[in-house]
């Protein structure tokens, strides 16, 4: 049975320069639940592409609202919480990134949540009326 | 992040080290389109103290070798690349518009 070894919570602003904060914070939770050091890469790549995507893309900009990170080093892994109060999106209707596409033709478009599925085990995502929007990412221990 | 930029008869030097962020890209970014804007487009950047890269460092890159391969004039080649930023490269399908060497002679030799 999975167990919750320890839980913490912090809130950062949600500006560019909160990021490598976040991605230690991460990182150390990650090295905790015992994480590979690829396991912890990607666990912090995940968080960061999803934290960007919260400033961009829920706040439109920097400065505009807050990001609540939890993290839940559990016996099988490590659970992040990101959470926020911005605009909410639907993560089936991000078209997938242009893989293969010549360079010159290559958009930006859609890379960031495709990382983030790619890098972590389990990616849940939940907008809860008027109380803002949930990511849950999930990296197994190996 | 820390920019270090030789300049040599045939191609430019540009080493990296730090992370290379959503905060720090734009950095980046203007330090190589100065190059660019001068009329350099063949660029070894070498990446070897270069901790962590996220997609909007990925862009960057992305956006430089698509102004220096333009007309056939030049080239971003990538040295040191250490491996979990490699694997994270190849997972977008990103690795395919780089060449990447293992050494900076190599690379800087290429051209």
């Amino acid at each position: 049975m999975t167990k919750v070894i320890k839980t913490d919570r912090r809130l950062f602003a949600g500006r560019y320069d909160s990021l490598n904060e976040i991605r230690e914070f991460v990182a150390e939770a990650a090295q905790e639940a015992q994480l590979d050091s690829q396991g912890v890469y990607a666990m912090q790549l995940a968080v960061d592409e999803a934290c960007c995507n919260i400033i961009d893309h829920a706040y439109g900009g920097e400065d505009r609202g807050w990001i609540e990170c939890q993290i839940d080093i559990r016996s099988d892994g490590l659970m992040v919480t990101l959470m926020d109060q911005g605009k909410s999106f639907d993560p089936q209707k991000v078209p997938p990134p242009q893989i293969g596409k010549p360079l010159k033709e290559v958009k930006p478009r859609g890379v960031g949540l495709y990382l983030i599925k790619k890098m972590v085990d389990k990616m849940e995502y939940r907008s809860l009326a008027g109380q803002g929007n949930v990511m849950r990412l999930f990296k197994r221990k190996r | 992040m820390e920019i270090k930029h030789s300049q040599f008869k045939r191609c430019d030097l540009v080493r990296l080290s730090g992370r290379l962020d959503s905060a720090t890209a734009p950095i980046l970014e203007e330090k190589l389109d100065e190059i660019t804007e001068a009329g350099r487009f063949r660029l070894v950047l070498d990446l070897g103290e270069v901790d962590f890269i996220s997609s909007k460092g990925w862009w960057v890159l992305i956006n430089t070798q698509k102004k220096c391969k333009r007309f056939n004039r030049g080239e971003v080649l990538l040295v040191n690349v250490q491996p979990q930023i490699r694997d994270s490269l190849e997972l977008v399908g990103m690795g395919k518009y780089f060449k990447i060497y293992d050494d900076v002679a190599s690379a800087v030799g290429s051209f």
